[in-house]
């Protein structure tokens, strides 16, 4: 199937001569999600800024569903749906007013049936004569993605959609793309945040300085490790035997976790290693890598938002 | 799809072949039409500031100078100088409140951040372009109206050629709604604004003959005005009440059509280029 979005040898540099793109490939796919991860500063915002027609691109081309975004603007741009990382509205529009405006800017004539619609699905009904000034953050961020889906966009973007948002909401911003993507909507996010992208996204692209470090399924990203962690607690004081001491990468109260490369040190291996030494185990579990270990492995640094991640 | 074809299709479908669409082919009627009423109703919501002040400004210069020059001889033969007045300061609210329009609107877009709503919508250069001035045209027809009618009932004017008014004020606000335009996208912050109201609109509509007409001016005053467009702005749209001006209306219109052209052509090659605005 034709790809929804194709980047190709996309560059970037700012009148400061800062270079935020440095020859980005990539494709969506048509219906999946997909997400940008990278580290601040990455070129993410520059580069759906640039497939959304807010920045021009410096060179390299990109096509929406087919249409050149430079050459067919029109038809390019009426696909896409942006949701800005900043709270960015008219303050003193009523969310009704902005929604209609949104999409009679996009050349669609007024339809309050769906604008009701889409006001309903997000909770925002309630609100529709509420000035946005009055609103609350995490309401206007769904004010934002109103806006957003009032042209009935294909493609949504989503830059940084849980910045500055409580859990709870972030819950309700995940479900709800999951239920847009069910609908066949394409979501497109970029985040730093990794639960984020391991738990919504099916493909995900890290980028880093300007460039594509890697494109993957979730789940071939996260078994690119080679290794994987099994926790185990013995029982009746037991202590691990000497062979596999060298493994131990963690030990806390009472719990050891080893780190197991897949090919040399299969699991069955130390379980009859402990089982020949006459241990008892009281608990075993195994942690597969997740995508911060990956993330850290191909960037060199921990993402800015790990630390801030957790509620 | 040939690529030939240019003829603009409902928005409705939504959907726009490939091959026929360009930056300046004005198509989506439905987002024009949107822009300009939004664009009318920001400056609508604050019409004390931006009707009544200008009006009242513009009313408080009328006061003053018409006691201060009464009894001074007529400008042109049967012409008293209030009434010569009336066109002058009426064309130079025309002027700057064209400008202001679309030029603080813009800039507000900007440092507000919700320019990007306009620079992801599907609008061709020529929409934008043609919402703004609209827009402008429409505040500045609303001040100009609003100015006649409170000074008719003291003041006579008499409307020598309607079509010449019509044309001078269309000429005249669109290139300052233009202008505006332009500044707005160049200027960066408020500052740069002011900047450009204080030392170019102001002056220049000061030194335009709206008090005066420019044949009392010593030689160097005389000739420089004849390079300032403002100057043939509100002698050509004095011409429409009274049929006479220090100009032909003829050079009036070529002077306000040139202007107009020329700032079009640099304002749309700034929107087709995203120049300051899609960096």
């Amino acid at each position: 199937m034709q790809p929804i979005i194709t980047v190709s040898q996309l560059t970037k540099t700012y009148a400061s001569g800062f270079q935020a793109l440095k020859g980005i490939d990539l494709q969506i796919r048509r219906g999946e999600i997909f997400a940008l991860l990278g580290p601040n500063g990455a070129g993410k915002t520059t580069l759906i800024s640039i497939i959304c027609g807010i920045v021009n691109a410096s060179g390299g081309t990109v096509t929406a569903d087919g249409h050149d975004i430079v050459r067919d603007f029109r038809a390019a741009r009426q696909k896409i749906g942006l949701v800005p990382q900043e709270l960015t509205t008219d303050a003193f529009e009523s969310v009704w007013a902005t929604v209609n405006f949104s999409r009679g800017l996009f050349g669609k004539p007024r339809d309050p049936a769906l604008v009701e619609k889409i006001l309903r699905e997000l909770s925002l009904w309630e609100k529709k004569d509420s000035r946005i000034m009055q609103l609350s953050g995490g309401m206007k961020r769904r004010v934002m993605i109103a806006k957003a889906l009032s042209h009935e966009p294909s493609i949504l973007f989503l830059d940084e959609p849980s910045a500055g948002v409580d859990v709870e909401l972030r819950r309700t911003l995940w479900s709800f793309m999951s239920d847009l993507h069910r609908k066949g909507t394409t979501v497109v996010l970029t985040t730093h945040y990794l639960e984020e992208a391991q738990d919504l996204c099916e493909r995900i692209a890290i980028i880093d300085k300007g460039q594509v470090k890697v494109i993957e399924t979730t789940q071939q990203l996260l078994d690119r490790q080679a290794f994987r962690f099994l926790r185990l607690k013995l029982g009746n004081g037991g202590v691990l035997p000497e062979a596999l001491r060298p493994l131990v990468s963690e030990e806390k109260n009472g719990v050891t976790e080893l780190r197991l490369e897949r090919e040399r040190h299969p699991i069955a291996g130390v379980f009859a290693a402990l089982r020949a030494a006459g241990l008892d185990i009281d608990d075993v579990h195994t942690r597969e890598p997740d995508l911060e270990d990956i993330f850290i492995e191909l960037t060199g640094r921990q993402p800015a938002a790990a630390a801030g991640a957790a509620p | 799809m040939s690529e030939g074809e240019m003829q603009p299709r409902p928005p409705s479908q939504g959907q726009l072949a490939p091959g026929d669409e360009h930056l300046a082919h004005f198509s989506d009627r439905v987002g024009f039409f949107t822009l300009t009423q939004k664009e009318i109703k920001r400056f609508w919501s604050v019409l004390g500031q931006t009707v009544t002040a200008p009006v009242i400004t513009a009313l408080l210069y009328l006061l003053v100078f018409a006691q201060a020059m009464q009894g001074r001889a007529p400008v042109y033969p049967g012409v008293s100088y209030t009434q010569f007045l009336v066109p002058g300061l009426v064309m130079m609210t025309v002027i700057q409140n064209a400008f202001a329009n679309s030029s603080s609107s813009l800039t507000q877009s900007k440092i507000m951040g919700n320019l990007v709503f306009l620079l992801m919508a599907p609008l061709g250069a020529w929409e934008w372009f043609a919402a703004y001035v609209a827009a402008a045209l429409v505040r500045a027809a609303l001040v100009a109206t609003v100015m006649l009618l409170v000074a008719l009932p003291f003041v006579h004017l008499p409307i020598h050629a309607p079509l010449a008014l019509l044309t001078m004020f269309l000429l005249s606000g669109g290139s300052l709604a233009v202008l505006g335009l332009i500044a707005g996208i160049v200027a960066n912050k408020f500052d740069h604004l002011a900047a450009f109201t204080n030392f170019i609109i102001t002056p220049l509509s000061f030194l335009s003959g709206v008090f005066y007409s420019v044949h009392a001016l010593p030689g160097f005053w005389y000739t420089a005005s004849h390079f300032n467009p403002f100057f043939y702005m509100i002698d050509g749209f004095r011409y429409g009440f009274f049929g006479q001006a220090d100009v032909p209306i003829g050079v009036s219109i070529a002077w306000a059509s040139a202007c107009l052209l020329l700032l079009t052509a640099i304002c749309m090659w700034m929107l087709k280029t995203g120049y300051k605005l899609r960096r």
